[in-house]
């Protein structure tokens, strides 16, 4: 067993696979690149609906029971029919990673919302804001560390995901596992794999540590409020579970 | 249709592998984070430790967790013990927080009136903690049986036996079908294990049938989420049932 870790750790070590395209920095922008394309198209589709729904509380047995359905949905078949259907390309399992992304923020963006105190809300709106100055500029602030939570999550199940992608013809790290399971080179699988542990609990650190940097601790309150927001918070937590890893 | 009649043998063989590699972690998940959230409770030290480590293991992704047990465990890559370890640990990280939800739902005072009666600490978790926490547990194993039975496809990449075969010769023989096939299998396969949960917590939780319709009444009135604040822990739970239920329908 030794002698695998040991090979292990040559692997990782040898200068020759940290150059070239497809070198472990390369991989690693290719796997953050999908990570970050995924993000976008997933956040400018669920956010939207997401503020839709918590502000006016429409459509939301439609979105609760969405969202629960296609956590049911698994990955990989998604992930292939998608490629079967529409041909290999970067396009089709971008589509599918989006699809399966956009419960954890949809759920995350509509707790959030939901989760403001129903005074405050009130108080804005007795203040003479208008609708949009309601969602904007008291719901959406006092939202943030909840729909943030969702966003984490969603993130690492993307870059969870995104491993897996490499089985159709893709870059990112998962190459290495399955450039490595087809030439039994389980060195490389486990360096692989170990890379991509690595970057995921990477990138979790980067996001809470923004979170304590940027993300005001008052807004997720204390008293009752702040237990209803930590429930939907666990809440989207287990929402993202649906795919592998990733959670706050 | 008819590819899933021709091969119907194969496709019941691979479902049986598949749901015996999604629950097995499940039953052993729990078996650990019950005991493991009761030692969580009894400092804030503890509990945050015990939060971070598992939020920690559940942050590393599946494939590459498959990947790097064989190693730690000395078994072969193809073993499907690498699977049950790694959804193993994915069950505990899940279920130990929402063990931590479960026994904080309980009543306090309750706790304390069983004290007073002369219940040991051992008689009174196994008589008034752990049934009166079953419906917030029960929230937290639905959604693990999802995830589970969601993962355990991604072990068919490795050539473990599942549902998720399906998916890899699908690909690998340009059909659809199959795909397909596997899809809708194992979509049945997870809402098969959540009906068996949700009667397994009604057997188990006859009580909350009877106090239920005062619960239900509140969200009506008023802001529907606002009414859940009121329920503590349980509004999530209710929002995931009633999620599950929709979605069912």
């Amino acid at each position: 067993m030794s002698n695998v870790v040991t090979d292990t750790f040559a692997w990782l070590a040898d200068p020759e696979n940290w150059s070239g395209t497809s070198g472990i920095p390369v991989r690693i922008i290719e796997h953050l690149a999908y990570t970050g394309l995924v993000m976008l198209i997933a956040m400018a589709i669920a956010i939207p609906v997401g503020l839709y729904v918590g502000h006016t509380g429409r459509g939301r047995v439609a979105v609760v029971a969405l969202a629960g359905a296609l956590r049911a949905l698994p990955t990989l078949g998604l992930l292939t029919l998608f490629v079967l259907l529409a041909g290999i390309g970067l396009m089709p399992p971008i589509w599918a990673l989006v699809i399966l992304t956009i419960p954890p923020l949809l759920a995350g963006t509509y707790a959030g919302i939901s989760s403001v105190d129903r005074n405050v809300v009130d108080a804005a709106r007795a203040m003479g804001m208008t609708e949009w100055q309601v969602l904007f500029r008291a719901e959406f602030p006092n939202s943030l560390p909840v729909m943030y939570g969702g966003f984490r999550t969603g993130v690492l199940q993307v870059i969870a995901t995104v491993s897996v992608v490499a089985y159709i013809n893709l870059g990112g790290l998962g190459r290495y596992l399955f450039d490595g399971l087809v030439l039994s080179d389980f060195p490389q699988m486990l360096g692989g794999s170990l890379l991509i542990a690595a970057l995921a609990i990477a990138v979790d650190l980067v996001l809470a540590l923004i979170q304590r940097l940027f993300l005001s601790r008052g807004a997720s309150a204390q008293s009752n409020r702040s237990q209803q927001a930590a429930v939907d918070l666990t809440d989207s937590v287990y929402t993202e579970t649906a795919v592998q890893g990733g959670t706050s | 249709m008819e590819w899933f009649l021709a091969n119907r043998e194969q496709v019941f063989t691979l479902a049986g592998q598949h749901l015996v590699l999604a629950v097995l972690p499940m039953i052993l998940g729990l078996l650990i984070a019950i005991p493991l959230a009761q030692i969580a409770r009894q400092s804030r030290g503890l509990r945050s430790v015990v939060l971070t480590g598992s939020s920690l293991l559940y942050t590393i992704p599946s494939l590459a967790l498959f990947i790097i047990l064989p190693t730690i465990l000395g078994t072969r890559i193809l073993d499907p013990a690498n699977v049950v370890v790694a959804l193993t640990i994915y069950a505990v990280a899940l279920l130990v927080r929402a063990a931590l939800d479960a026994f904080d739902s309980v009543d306090e005072d309750l706790r304390q009136a069983a004290v007073a009666m002369g219940f040991k600490p051992l008689a009174r978790f196994i008589q008034i903690d752990l049934p009166l926490s079953l419906p917030v547990m029960f929230a937290g194993l639905r959604v693990v049986s999802v995830s589970n039975i969601s993962l355990v496809s991604v072990a068919a990449l490795l050539g473990i036996g599942n549902l998720g075969m399906l998916f890899t010769s699908g690909l690998q023989r340009d059909f659809v079908t199959e795909v397909v096939v596997g899809i809708i299998a194992i979509l049945i396969l997870a809402l098969f294990m959540d009906a068996v949960l949700v009667l397994l917590e009604r057997l188990l939780t006859p009580w909350t049938r009877a106090s239920r319709p005062a619960g239900t009444a509140k969200p009506g009135a008023g802001h529907e989420v606002s009414g859940d604040e009121a329920s503590g822990p349980q509004g999530a739970a209710g929002l995931r049932s009633r999620a599950k239920a929709a979605g069912a329908a």
